[in-house]
């Protein structure tokens, strides 16, 4: 009865209203049918190239599983590549632990140092016997995500730094901080990272080389503070004068009154436009492969020079969707839900 | 020894110094100020000898040289032989066409998004969300180098070229749609239209001031796009309607007549405007949400049609909340563009990475690459801010 009710408001109200929900719905239905039968009915999971596929009609997902692991992990060399999927696994474990807020945050930073820690020296390799692995090989999802976790955990700090120095009453504070945030906002990251890696050894002293991951991190980093710091600004802004005031009245200083009473709440107030540019930085990564990085998509690009896979392209793409829609997803499913925490507080 | 015994040594200087809240600031700045200098210095310094043991010479004398690569979409004449200059400009025109095409497609269906979303249709409001969520979760870059495969991979033989829209063909050979030819009637056409716009904007004048005045309205909401339109037919059919679409023909083997563009181009424009599309949609949904459902209840309260409710109450509300996000969207859409370098479309940034290789000036290239993208978001954002002063809603 009531499904009925909602049917009917929400569907057929009105002549209008039902001839677009049917018009959707047959389009609907032939959509969808048109896809399973591609990507499940027709599908093959065993061929030897994209060919025989084309003959079956359907999905080639053969060609994902042939080249799963590269795709993964790119040219990490074979025999060790249990060492970037152990790093996969601690980075799920990571985000299941903090997700699920088992742990105080405090605790919880700690644990995300010993776990990046670890990650690192996985990577890397020289101790209890596994061999060394040099960054040029750490490719693919790995590198994508301690790309990402690097930049946000190192950012986070200078953006904070940033938004208070864009706030500040010190002129050449204010000035400095705003004129950084305006350059790095104003250009284009992938501009940026031909800067990082082409301009960057110029200005350090002969001699002096960084791999092209760390320099690559460096650049997000630095990209990445600007606009937290826009964010962060955002909250500072909001927090209405009377707290600023009452904290003065407590004879707070300015480091008590930033730690103990603004940024608490500027934080919490900006937590779902943080998580909004956490999610633009964790897909602007794919960027690197511009600059010649492995990451995910480089390694899908570089399978499918392979000619007897060159026309599954669809599958490798659609497959790299997928794995960015599934991060990506879960982080702003989980900004809405603190969203909907702090809300009653914050009336 | 005082005779009052009460003496009063200052505090050591340092201490002072420290507990004053000016000296404190003044000191920090400067120190700020000073790293800054000196990490910048330091740069610098490196950079000198770098490219003094490299033999580069610095400086923008290049620009004038030669450029000797060719440019394979170009809005004005380019060959080989104009300066590096020359070929920036091209870049830069390409540059502004893809982000403006771009701006217009996005803008178009975010729009068609965001109202989707508000539908009151339940299937048409999760099927907007759901291409919100799908274009918003994914990299650009990969929808990009989806589009761009599609076109040059699955593209069929001219012969049976995709017809998406009527005379507009996809063929492994490029994309093809009419134009209309130019003719000598067409400054009347242009002149006409211009002519009627203006009557149109006198009549909405008086308009307005004769209701002010009588409380009468005139219906300039008909009669004006009338006036825009009725002018440039008349003309167009006086002059013996000469004018017809330059249609793109099958030939034996290849399409001739019209115009043809690049899959590089339509991978490039497609992904753009459907990827901030969905952007644009979030933004016009929480634009017209902001507006409170009071104001609407109360311009129905005072009779107002439904319509009018929205075109003088709700909408321009609406677009003073919508327009700052929108501007910012345009201006990541212009950003974004760069990407083209990735699938190879000339625009200022993959022109301007060509020259740097060619040349060697990465520096010079890069600064130069880095003030053209910086003075366009400047200027919007300055404009943004004039704007927002104008329209912000003043409160006590």
């Amino acid at each position: 009865m009531a499904l009925w009710h909602w049917a009917r408001s929400r569907l057929f109200g009105g002549p209008l209203n039902s001839l677009l929900t049917i018009a959707v719905l047959f389009l609907l239905a032939r959509g969808l049918a048109a896809f399973v039968d591609w990507a499940v009915v027709r599908a093959s999971l065993t061929a030897a190239n994209a060919r025989q596929c084309e003959a079956a009609g359907g999905a080639c997902w053969a060609f994902i599983i042939d080249w799963l692991r590269f795709i993964l992990f790119g040219r990490y060399p074979y025999a060790e590549q249990w060492r970037p999927a152990l790093v996969l696994a601690i980075f799920v474990a990571l985000l299941l632990v903090s997700f699920a807020r088992l742990l105080p945050a405090r605790m919880l930073a700690a644990v995300w140092i010993i776990g990046l820690a670890v990650v690192l020296l996985l990577m890397h390799g020289g101790v209890f016997g596994m061999p060394v692995v040099e960054t040029e090989f750490w490719n693919g999802l790995p590198l994508t995500l301690i790309l990402a976790v690097g930049g946000l955990g190192a950012g986070f700090p200078l953006a904070l730094l940033l938004a208070l120095g864009r706030r500040s009453q010190l002129p050449a504070l204010r000035a400095l901080s705003v004129a950084y945030i305006e350059v790095a906002r104003g250009v284009p990251f992938i501009a940026w990272l031909f800067l990082g890696l082409i301009v960057l050894p110029l200005f350090l002293p002969p001699g002096v080389v960084i791999a092209k991951l760390w320099r690559a991190e460096v650049v997000f980093t630095l990209f990445i503070a600007a606009y937290l710091a826009e964010v962060v600004r955002g909250g500072l802004q909001a927090i209405p004068r009377g707290q600023y005031e009452a904290a003065d009245a407590l004879g707070l200083g300015y480091l008590q009154r930033m730690r103990l009473v603004v940024l608490p709440q500027a934080l919490s107030l900006t937590i779902p436009a943080q998580v909004n540019t956490f999610i633009g930085a964790f897909k602007d990564t794919t960027l690197i492969s511009i600059i010649g990085l492995f990451d995910p998509l480089q390694d899908v690009n570089t399978a499918l020079n392979d000619p007897a896979w060159r026309l599954a392209y669809v599958e490798g793409y659609v497959f790299i969707a997928a794995l960015y829609f599934a991060f990506c997803y879960l982080m702003s499913l989980y900004s809405r839900r603190l969203e909907r925490r702090l809300a009653p507080a914050r009336r | 020894m005082s005779k009052t015994g009460v003496s009063v040594r200052p505090a050591p200087r340092r201490a002072r110094l420290w507990h004053d809240e000016r000296a404190r600031g003044v000191i920090l700045q400067l120190a700020v100020v000073a790293l800054v200098v000196g990490l910048l210095a330091w740069f610098a310094a490196n950079a000198v000898e770098n490219l003094r043991r490299e033999g580069i010479a610095t400086g923008y004398g290049f620009l004038g040289r030669e450029a000797s690569f060719a440019i394979g979409v170009a809005l004005i004449p380019f060959s080989p032989a104009n300066s590096y200059a020359h070929a920036l400009l091209v870049g830069f025109l390409n540059t502004l066409l893809v982000a403006a095409l771009g701006i217009v497609l996005a803008t178009v269906l975010g729009f068609i998004v965001g109202i989707a979303r508000l539908s009151s249709n339940w299937l048409v409001s999760r099927l907007a969300l759901v291409y919100v969520e799908a274009m918003r979760n994914t990299p650009l870059l990969l929808q990009i180098f989806l589009w761009w495969d599609v076109l040059r991979l699955s593209a069929p033989q001219p012969r049976a070229a995709w017809q998406p829209l009527p005379h507009v063909f996809i063929s492994n050979r490029g994309v093809y749609f009419p134009v209309p030819f130019y003719g000598p009637l067409d400054l009347w056409i242009l002149l006409a239209a211009a002519l009627g716009l203006a009557a149109a904007v006198l009549l909405r004048h008086r308009a307005r001031r004769r209701q002010e005045l009588t409380g009468k309205r005139l219906p300039a909401l008909w009669l004006a796009p009338a006036l825009v339109l009725l002018p440039p037919i008349a003309v167009f059919l006086a002059g013996g309607a000469p004018h017809l679409l330059d249609l793109p023909r099958m030939t034996r083997f290849d399409f001739a007549g019209g115009e043809s563009v690049t899959f590089e181009f339509t991978a490039l424009l497609l992904a753009l405007g459907v990827y901030t599309a969905a952007f644009v949609g979030e933004i016009v949904r929480a634009g017209i949400l902001a507006v409170s459902r009071g104001q609407s209840e109360a311009a129905e309260a005072l009779g107002l049609r439904r319509g009018q409710v929205l075109r003088l109450v709700v909408l321009p509300q609406a677009i003073r909340v919508i327009v700052p996000p929108l501007t910012s969207e345009y201006l990541n859409l212009t950003k974004n563009s760069s990407l083209a370098v990735a699938i190879g479309f000339p625009d200022l940034f993959s022109v301007g990475s060509t020259i740097a290789n060619q040349t060697g000036q990465v520096v010079e290239v890069m600064s130069i690459l880095v003030a053209v993208y910086l003075s366009l978001s400047l200027a919007t954002s300055l404009a943004m801010n004039l704007y927002n002063r104008r329209t912000a809603l003043v409160e006590r």
